[in-house]
């Protein structure tokens, strides 16, 4: 892994200052997707701001019923909260159902939202890759694409978004709070995760310095009668071949309300 | 509670070497050591305070091997950076000492040892997040807590340590048991 400095932020402050002042900087939380590509060479960040000490770790109902989900909680902790159990169950399921209960405890809301593709083309560097390297054409595009996107593409990439917190996220119709030193912005999730286009290595639409610092969930009544399902090579710690994130409310014997969203088949969740 | 608790330090940067001065506490003591940022706590367990009982597997937190417990929670060591982890309680195989040692040997719970630390030290992990009413993908009734602990659970609940010798009734057995 190339070398890099590190420091931990004591406050949200010092966090955005650093990020705007500097070059090649990029914000540490749970660590299991950026340590990774930096092992692997895909991410070469000079500075890494530890973010751990920021107080984002709170799950709190506000007066209207949203739930606003602090960027630091971890999965696993997102997960076996209650109130996410009663209210949005496809969400407690869609995060239960992805990676392992290890990387649950060290991975965070905000980081989810983040990582990065798993398309073995983007992780090979002998392989011709857009996404890692602009410019370099796609050898997923008639290659080994079984896991790779169907909606979404590009003639650029094809590479799927491996989140199902996201799915569940943008059935919910999720909205994402981010800051940086300009001020805070509210994104919903749905349109966070950008498309590749001619520009697959550009994935959201957060700018260089800014932090993911909340998830807000609104009141979604149906969203009590909600699952997630996922269909994979292996029963579990793999990552989805295709999976849905489904609500539905039925009355008399009428559907009078449905959600769906897909993952493991699209280039954005 | 959040496993991202907060550092009581910042830790303290060698400008020459590039490294920096941090203290960790494995098994109730405090170790210090001089680690460059990009160092992952596994690599500081095992190269540089030569507690080799965790063991590296694949290095990016596929198989599990490299599981230890951090303030009770398990995580995979081999993503985590040495330098996030000062003041936090780290537990790894060497400070081990639960019921669920002897029940890997009685039940056959492993062949050439190479995952077991991590299995052990992840079922401990799982058994105290089930004791909480964590909820896992095999749980039917998200909303309830706690429930048993069969087969199915334990097996999904275990599902981040992979054993090639194959083990795992074994490893079932041995977790089942401690479990009652």
């Amino acid at each position: 892994m190339k070398s890099f400095s590190y420091l931990s932020a004591p406050d949200t402050v010092t966090a955005l200052r650093t990020i705007a002042d500097s070059e090649n900087v990029k914000f540490l939380a749970g660590g299991t997707n950026l340590v990774d590509l930096m092992r692997e060479g895909i991410e070469e960040p000079a500075t890494l701001v530890d973010i751990t000490r920021l107080p984002l770790t709170g799950i709190e109902e506000l007066p209207d019923g949203t739930l606003r989900v602090g960027a630091l909680v971890s999965n696993s902790r997102l997960a076996a909260d209650p109130l996410i159990r009663t209210r949005y169950p496809v969400l407690a399921k869609a995060i239960l159902l992805g990676a392992s209960a290890q990387l649950r405890n060290m991975a965070t809301v905000g980081g989810n939202l983040l990582q990065r593709t798993r398309c073995m083309y983007f992780y090979d560097e002998a392989s011709a890759c857009n996404k890692r390297v602009p410019g370099s054409g796609c050898d997923a595009i008639g290659g080994f694409s079984r896991g790779s996107a169907v909606l979404g593409t590009s003639e650029h990439c094809i590479a799927a978004h491996p989140s199902d917190m996201a799915v569940a996220l943008v059935l919910l119709d999720a909205v994402v709070e981010v800051e940086s030193v300009r001020g805070i912005r509210r994104v919903p999730v749905a349109d966070f995760h950008r498309l590749p286009g001619d520009t697959p290595h550009i994935e959201t639409v957060l700018a260089p310095d800014e932090l993911i610092t909340a998830v807000e969930l609104p009141p979604v009544p149906v969203a009590a009668h909600s699952r997630y399902r996922k269909v994979r090579d292996r029963a579990s710690y793999a990552f989805a071949l295709v999976s849905v994130a489904a609500a539905l409310a039925v009355k008399d014997g009428v559907v009078t309300d449905i959600r769906l969203a897909l993952g493991g088949v699209a280039t954005k969740p | 509670m959040c496993l991202m608790a907060p550092l009581k330090t910042s830790p303290r940067v060698n400008r020459r070497t590039d490294t920096v001065e941090i203290e960790l506490r494995i098994n109730g003591s405090a170790q210090r050591l001089d680690v460059a940022p990009q160092v992952s706590l596994l690599d500081a367990l095992r190269e540089y305070l030569g507690l080799t009982g965790t063991k590296k597997g694949c290095d990016q937190g596929a198989c599990g091997a490299c599981t230890v417990l951090v303030d009770g929670r398990r995580i995979n060591a081999c993503l985590a950076l040495a330098v996030q982890y000062q003041g936090r309680e780290i537990t790894t195989i060497e400070g081990v000492d639960h019921p669920l040692q002897e029940a890997f040997v009685r039940t056959d719970g492993f062949q050439c040892g190479y995952c077991t630390p991590g299995q052990i030290c992840s079922a401990i992990g799982m058994l105290a997040e089930h004791k909480e009413g964590a909820p896992s993908a095999a749980t039917e009734h998200l909303a309830d807590n706690g429930g048993e602990l069969d087969d199915a659970e334990i097996r999904e609940r275990m599902s981040g340590n992979l054993c090639r010798c194959g083990a795992y009734n074994g490893i079932v057995s041995a977790i089942k048991e401690v479990a009652k």
